[in-house]
């Protein structure tokens, strides 16, 4: 039962949040009077059964709740305009979108720190409690409990609006939201610390926010070249480790365990995307997996294709890391003494990135220049992030000094 | 609740002296403060001499201790500031990026306390 009332509550407490907030103007108020409808709940639901409506018997609770809580509040100044204003918040919305909205740009405002807006986006818009966010990041629920106060207290006292941008800086701040559901996801995919390299449940909720996302701004391009890039990677995962545990990178990986319903979910948004406007940096990134999702096997991959999708992709970000992968793929199409001659010049900017290690030394590899090839399989050994990378570097080494 | 927030917006630039200016940047905070002003957001500003005429002063067992020259030695130094009333920070925050200091220093912005904090 108890696992029960934390699903229904982990669906409906982001939205009630959000409309609780816009009300009361306080994130602490807001989150304390649906935790204390948990509780309730939790005492009241196990005799009683689940309400039939079950989404409006919270609202209406914690409404009820925020007001007492208001009531209670020695030190606030405004009181009795605060609770008449709560009074007035309806507790049957057709529509909780708006509400949702603002509270995903508010977390994730350019303001707050990047960590404090991953943070407070899973605790308020995901429902995550303390705990489970500070288990996301394996960082102590303390550490995440004070990021949180920070941030909530900026905002209140910095004055950052509860409110979706206007038109004018729609596309900035709508940036900034996808950069954190990007990075919710980057995170469980390639984990950056500790033994996995998948942490599904941040992968999952990265998937659960990008598809609200789509839900609220359906026309956005962006959202939805973000949302098909997660779901085509996400439909990955089962072939990238092996039953041992061990990293199985692209051209080996067993292309009959790809999720193909994610693949073509990932597909069909993108073609919807492409005829919806102009594309950014998230659809062309998914459509640079695409081509590899489509390919039935890694020698059929389209490398010309994933080139220009590159070219393009980088003349929008000019990112070194765009920059590498370009000459990856140009390693490929046109072989690796080319590919070779694109990583020079990133060299110096990308000594400290794993990557262009493991690159330079997969393409001195396939042109046969041994001691090279393990000369930068060990610097990459060396700055590997996870356990599991580590031991995928440690047999490529191997491999290499022995041929 | 539509409430307004002062803003002090802290000007971090690298002049030193006032001759660093140029006649451009001058006339450029002239039409800052000007539109400002006209939006109803100015309520004050100035500009700052430089760190080398700046005195600090510390209270250590009732001594009064004076030093020459500035709280912080670095290379950006406090050079103005406005005092800005704003709805929310991202309306501030696009005031301040309009100061002619934004191009080549930082803008700091932080609120004010309201009279009832």
């Amino acid at each position: 039962m108890t696992a029960e009332i934390e699903g229904v509550f982990r669906r409906e407490s982001g939205r009630v949040v959000a409309t609780l907030i816009r009300f009361c103007g306080d994130f602490d108020l807001a989150e304390d009077a649906v935790q204390d409808t948990f509780l309730l709940a939790l005492r009241l639901w196990p005799s009683e059964g689940i309400p039939p409506n079950a989404g409006g018997w919270i609202t209406t609770t914690a409404k009820r709740r925020a007001i007492d809580l208001i009531r209670r509040e020695v030190r606030l100044g405004d009181k009795e305009a605060l609770m008449s204003r709560l009074e007035t918040m309806p507790e049957n919305l057709d529509d909780w979108s708006d509400d949702r909205l603002r509270l995903i740009f508010t977390c994730s405002h350019p303001a707050l720190a990047l960590e404090a807006r991953v943070a407070l986006t899973l605790r308020t818009v995901c429902g995550l409690s303390t705990a489970e966010v500070g288990r996301a990041f394996l960082t102590s629920e303390a550490t995440i409990a004070q990021r949180l106060v920070r941030a909530k207290h900026k905002i209140k006292v910095a004055g950052i609006a509860y409110e979706v941008p206007g038109p004018d800086r729609l596309g900035e701040r709508l940036g900034a939201v996808l950069a954190v559901v990007y990075l919710l996801f980057n995170e469980g995919y390639a984990a950056s610390a500790g033994p996995q390299l998948v942490r599904d449940e941040l992968c999952d909720e990265a998937l659960r926010l990008g598809a609200l996302l789509h839900t609220l701004m359906p026309s956005e391009p962006e959202v939805s070249g973000l949302q098909a890039l997660m779901l085509l990677n996400h439909a990955r995962r089962a072939a990238r480790t092996d039953p041992a545990g061990d990293l199985v990178l692209l051209p080996d990986q067993d292309r009959s365990q790809w999720n193909t319903g994610e693949i073509e979910a990932g597909l069909a948004l993108l073609r919807r995307a492409a005829r919806a406007g102009s594309v950014g940096q998230y659809w062309l990134q998914a459509a640079i997996v695409a081509e590899h999702a489509r390919a039935p096997t890694a020698e059929a991959t389209d490398w010309p294709r994933i080139c220009r999708l590159y070219d393009h992709l980088l003349s929008v970000t000019r990112s070194r890391i765009v920059a590498l992968n370009r000459a990856i793929a140009v390693s490929f199409a046109d072989g690796p003494a080319a590919g070779l001659r694109l990583l020079e010049p990133l060299s110096a900017q990308l000594d400290g990135y794993v990557y262009l290690h493991v690159a330079r030394a997969d393409m001195h590899r396939r042109l046969g220049n041994r001691a090279a090839s393990a000369a930068a399989y060990q610097r990459a050994y060396v700055l590997a992030a996870n356990d599991v990378q580590r031991a995928a570097l440690s047999r490529q080494l191997d491999a290499a000094t022995r041929g | 609740m539509v409430t307004v927030t002062r803003y002090i917006a802290l000007i971090w630039t690298k002049h030193d002296t006032d001759a660093d200016i140029s006649a451009d940047e001058v006339a450029g905070y002239d039409a800052f403060a000007r539109a400002a002003a006209e939006a109803g957001v100015l309520r004050e500003g100035s500009a700052l001499h430089p760190v080398s005429v700046s005195t600090t002063v510390r209270l250590r067992d009732d001594e009064v201790l004076i030093t020459d020259g500035p709280f912080v030695e670095s290379k950006e130094q406090l050079s103005g500031y406005f005092v800005l009333e704003c709805a929310d920070l991202d309306e501030a925050l696009r005031w301040a990026a309009r100061i002619p200091g934004a191009r080549h220093g930082a803008i700091e912005v932080r609120p004010l306390f309201r009279d009832h904090e």
